[in-house]
């Protein structure tokens, strides 16, 4: 079979464990940098797609929260795993549809998988590190536990750095968040491997859910959903970044700015809520 | 309240029936009860209304003293202080500053029943009562008939009230049955004499057992519960008697019937008392606020209420000795 | 014995005579000023408002109204604090102010105790008992952090953040202004403070404090006014952080006005926070909780208990409890220590409180309003403690904050239903959980979705412990190691 026959692939959304197509039947192709061939469609997500993602990320949070610490820490672990099973699949995409070099591809997955091992670890060791046991006077037991804060929307950097998208989507993930990630184009033929690393890591179907699409259509609807608790604006874009901060106000959506680096422990808190309980000390 | 929750049982012979009665084991909040009764030390009692409380604790006392050594000597002098609080001295300087009711008289001396035939002698022609622990006191630990046989020298000896002592063994072995059957007995030598019953909250561990035997005591018909034998640390504090006021609150909601409470040892000034006070009216009401529903077991409180009544009515502080020891 | 009868001395029945807390001990001055650069100035304007004593409705003294030149000459004495003096000051020294201040607080504790009662309409007992105690220890505890800021986020170097600007609500006003200064300047920030317009007397004397500690100039500044002034100071371009406490419309703005710029924001908002009260509680304590979580400071609380939910097998009996012990409630004079409840804050919050005390009963709620233990004065403004039982969760009591002695009370079947109607609200400030089962307590606590949970008791406070929201209740911690994140900049 000649090379031009092979199967241009159709690359699809991630919603609750699923490969949706988006329901506007709208996609846009993403182009092999040095031919200037298609290297495959993908799906254009609408708001709808958004709202369904919200819809599945919200039923997989009490599940997701639920499970124990270790077990999500094993999870992020296996989606270190997996990826490194897909790491040819990987840089096969980003050398050819984001430029990337060999080299380049090959540091981009390593990060990527270092940030799922990193946040793996992190998961049942951040409650201790910043959890704590505070003496007040009187007699009651007094403890500031860590909590998810819930649901979070994820806008990626417009720029993309295969590193930095998992560092964020792990990082989110690891107290027990659900998560809604929006991809602009660049680099997001990626979705193909990331999803299929997310579908077989035993994570609860909905955990992470992925879209491709446009970050100008999509985030006055990151911005004025009222399920979500949290949105993490990685774009620089002042404007989407202020305006974000102007509807999130409507629920106190915690607004996150871009981080700065990828594997701190901030990455995590930053969608952390702190619980302190009382409790009398009697008899 | 639902089944799941703990309920003792106990039974009581009617004749020839038996009846079940069911106890619900109210769980009490240890820092709670002690945030709570900390809120009556914040109460302040000024002037009229401080010298009116004042006036109310006396009368409330049962004047006591239970000890190995007492003898005919100290109980005659224990009367003549219960009939004659102020020395007479003191009397005409009270007069002099404002007209006033009688200071009035304590409730009752409490004496252990070898002394209650001196102590009926010495109080022939007062109102003042008497009152006298017996049932193998402070322990309890003697044989039921040797405790109603103790209760009935009491009581044909010109006692009018009984302060009998629980079986402590019994409770805190769950053997609640037999605590309630010898309240009954107890309760059933008393006749018309008033029976207070000792839990001695000192040694039941906890506020959860202190609400428990007072039910259980309530149930068994006694008339008052009282918190110590003052032989054991801690006797009376306020918490602890608040959870029995509580304990009489839901027992009066429940029966109608009205249980006085009364905090015995380790009640020494005018200003515990008058905490106690504040308490009592904001939990029970006022319908508690007199001493056939409150009492003080007490000794040394009587002089300090004396020292505290002259101060509000003079303005003037007076020395110790006016007031003699007992 | 004398056996003189007479119907004179003291009383039969048993009362409290009032026993009031004398006032000599503050000096108000007539006209107020602003405290900006460590001095007490005029406003620009040459204008000023009048504070009023709630408990009579009498004017207290003259507030100076800041307007935006005179925030922006706070900002500017902020920010040349910041630079000159107070960032570059080693912790250790600044640690040595905060004590300082703290001590200067406690033998002053008795002037501040009353100006709070008589500005604010607080009883004398909370101010004395909960609210300058606790200011003095707020001071302590944020003291001791000023030099140990590496410890505070684990393996990184932290920075102050600046200039930051504080507006800070009524009901707790010096309490308060300890939660946002202390913090802020143990991180090594310079401050520009707003009081509530109402209550500004006691963080005025809290300047003084700051003069008699040698506190540099300029490294608290503190402008009165209204919203206005509130809003110049959210605007103004040169501070870095807004910390905010009050109500979740305000926040709301106040999160719009900022979004446009770099400014770090913290939110303590409003609530509507459940008190859940199972079958198997210890039921008097709980009683008791209901009444500190509700009527506590004329339930003027962000956190108070509004909503009481009951398990319905003890729902009536627990009611009859609650109603004999509200009616022991002494609503009266705060000057009074016998006053249970005082003075509801202003004549506007009064009537926003009736107001919605009205929609309550309009909507069918079966209304309780108690009979005070002692009486009202006829001058003030005074609301007795009251609730609403069997109300629906789609009724504007369930719903809004009243901010006053008003208490919506339903039942419920389940622990699942009861998680599910306390979590029924918008907002996520804090929640009540009454069992004397462990296991309950704990899982609860994990599915209540609030920041502070008091299992067992309600409305306790402490500088160590972390206090704030989830959801609409706002954002950040005050209080404890956590308190100093939101005044530090993670390296």
């Amino acid at each position: 079979m000649k090379n031009d026959m092979k199967i241009a692939k159709t690359i699809k959304l991630f919603i609750g464990g699923e490969f949706p197509r988006t329901e506007s039947g709208r996609s846009y192709p993403v182009y092999i940098k040095k031919t200037k061939t298609i290297y495959a469609n993908i799906c254009l997500a609408s708001r709808k797609d958004f709202r369904n993602a919200v819809t599945a990320a919200q039923s997989a949070l009490a599940s997701w929260s639920a499970k124990s610490a270790y077990n999500r820490a094993q999870i992020l672990y296996r989606m270190a795993e997996m990826a490194e099973g897909k790491r040819q699949e990987f840089i096969e995409i980003l050398v050819e549809t984001a430029g990337h070099t060999k080299i380049e591809a090959n540091k981009a997955v390593d990060a990527g998988i270092e940030a799922f091992v990193y946040y793996a670890g992190w998961s049942d060791k951040y409650q201790q590190v910043m959890g704590s046991v505070n003496p007040v006077s009187g007699p009651h037991h007094n403890f500031t536990s860590c909590e998810p804060v819930g649901l979070v929307g994820l806008i990626a950097d417009a720029k993309f750095d295969l590193g930095k998208l998992c560092s964020q989507i792990a990082a989110i993930i690891a107290s027990g968040n659900c998560v809604v990630v929006l991809m602009e184009e660049t680099g997001s033929a990626v979705i193909a491997p990331l999803a299929e690393v997310f579908a077989t890591s035993d994570l609860t179907k909905g955990t992470i859910n992925l879209l491709t699409g446009h970050i100008d259509e999509l985030y006055k609807q990151f911005g004025s959903h009222m399920e979500l608790h949290s949105v993490s604006c990685q774009t620089t874009d002042k404007l989407v970044l202020s305006e974000l901060k102007v509807m999130a106000a409507d629920n106190m959506k915690r607004i996150v700015t871009p981080m700065k680096n990828n594997l701190t422990l901030e990455n995590l808190t930053s969608f952390v809520e702190y619980k302190t309980v009382w409790h009398p000390i009697g008899n | 309240m639902g089944d799941s929750l703990r309920t003792i049982t106990v039974k009581k012979n009617n004749g020839a029936t038996s009846e079940s009665i069911a106890i619900f084991a109210h769980p009490v909040d240890e820092v709670g009860v002690n945030e709570r009764a900390d809120f009556f030390t914040k109460r302040s009692l000024k002037k009229d209304s401080k010298l009116s409380a004042l006036y109310l604790a006396m009368s409330m006392c049962d004047l006591t003293t239970l000890e190995g050594s007492d003898t005919p000597g100290k109980i005659i002098q224990l009367c003549a202080k219960a009939c004659h609080p102020v020395p007479p001295d003191l009397i005409e300087s009270f007069l002099q500053k404002k007209s006033l009711r009688p200071i009035p008289t304590v409730a009752a001396v409490c004496v252990y029943p070898l002394m209650v035939p001196i102590a009926a002698e010495a109080l022939r022609g007062s109102n003042i009562g008497i009152a006298s622990v017996a049932t193998a006191f402070p322990s309890g630990q003697a044989p039921l008939d040797v405790k109603i046989a103790d209760t009935r020298f009491a009581l044909d000896h010109g006692a009018s009230e009984i302060d009998m002592v629980i079986n402590r063994g019994a409770f805190l072995s769950g053997n609640y049955q037999q605590m309630f059957d010898e309240i009954l007995e107890i309760k059933a030598a008393c006749g018309e004499a008033h029976l207070k019953v000792i839990l001695e909250t000192g040694e039941l561990g906890s506020y959860d057992r202190v609400r428990l035997a007072s039910d259980i005591a309530m149930e068994a018909g006694a008339d008052f519960i009282k918190t110590s034998t003052g032989k054991i640390n801690p006797a009376a504090t306020l918490p602890v008697t608040l959870v029995m006021l509580q304990a009489v609150a839901d027992f009066h909601k429940r029966t109608g019937k009205k249980i006085g409470v009364k905090p015995a040892g380790g009640i020494r000034n005018s200003k515990q008392a008058l905490q106690y006070l504040c308490m009592v009216n904001e939990t029970l009401g006022s319908e508690w606020m007199n001493p056939h529903l409150f009492r003080f077991g007490a000794s040394a409180l009587v002089n300090d209420l004396l020292k505290q009544i002259y101060k509000e009515i003079t303005g003037n502080y007076y020395y110790d000795k006016a007031f003699s020891i007992d | 014995m004398n056996n003189k009868s007479s119907t004179l001395g003291p009383p039969n029945s048993f009362e409290y005579a009032p026993s009031l807390e004398a006032t000599d001990i503050v000096k108000i001055q007539n006209k107020n000023k602003l405290f900006i650069a460590g001095k007490f100035i005029a406003p620009t304007s040459n204008k000023y408002f009048p504070t009023y004593n709630p408990a009579t409705g009498e004017i207290l003294a003259q507030i100076a109204e800041a307007n935006g030149k005179d925030v922006d000459l706070a900002v500017k004495s902020a920010r040349k604090a910041y630079n000159s003096v107070w960032a570059k000051m080693s912790g250790r020294e600044r640690g040595r102010y905060l004590y300082r201040i703290a001590r200067l607080i406690q033998e002053r504790a008795k002037e501040f105790m009353v100006l709070e009662t008589l500005d604010n309409g607080k009883p004398i007992k909370e101010s004395r008992d909960v609210d300058i105690p606790l200011v003095a220890a707020h001071f302590f505890y944020y003291a001791g952090w000023a030099d140990k800021l590496d410890y505070a986020v684990p393996g990184k170097k932290v920075a102050p953040l600046g200039v930051v600007g504080q507006i800070i609500p009524w009901n707790f006003p010096l309490l308060m202004a300890a939660w946002k200064i202390a913090p802020a300047l143990a991180c090594g920030n310079t401050v520009v403070i707003k009081p509530a317009e109402t209550t500004s007397l006691s963080i005025l004397l809290l300047a003084e404090i700051f003069q008699e500690a040698g506190l540099p100039d300029g490294v608290v500044n503190i402008i009165t006014g209204a919203g206005e002034t509130g809003a110049a100071l959210v605007n103004h371009a040169d501070i870095n952080k807004v910390a905010f406490t009050g109500s979740t419309e305000v926040g709301k703005i106040i999160a719009r006005s900022i979004a446009n710029s770099n400014k770090k924001l913290t939110l303590e908002l409003g609530g509507k926070s459940a008190n859940i009260i199972f079958e198997d509680a210890a039921i008097d304590q709980a009683v008791e909780g209901v009444i500190n979580g509700i009527f506590f400071n004329q339930g003027h609380v962000c956190c108070a208990g509004s909503r009481l939910l009951i398990e319905e097998s003890i729902g009536d009996m627990f009611v009859e409890k609650l109603k004999i012990r509200m009616n022991q409630l002494r609503v009266g004079n705060p000057l009074d220590k016998n006053t249970d409840i005082g003075a509801i804050n202003s004549k506007d919050e009064l009537a926003k409180i009736k107001r919605l005390i009205q929609t309550g009963i309009d909507e069918g709620g079966n209304y309780f309003e108690a009979n005070s233990a002692s009486v009202i004065p006829s001058k003030g403004f005074f609301q007795k403690p009251c609730f609403f039982n069997g109300v629906s969760s789609a009724f504007t009591l369930s719903r809004v904050e009243v901010f006053g002695p008003v208490l919506a009370i339903s039942t419920f079947r389940t622990a699942q239903e009861a998680v599910l109607k306390a979590n029924d609200t918008p907002y996520g400030l804090a929640a009540g959980i009454w069992s004397e089962k462990g296991s309950k307590i704990h899982k609860i606590a994990s599915q209540l979705k609030a920041g502070i949970i008091w299992a067992n008791t309600y409305n306790k406070f402490d500088p160590t412990s972390p206090f704030g929201g989830y959801n609409e209740s706002g954002f950040g911690r005050e209080g404890g190691r956590h308190g100093l994140f939101p005044y530090l900049e993670v390296k």
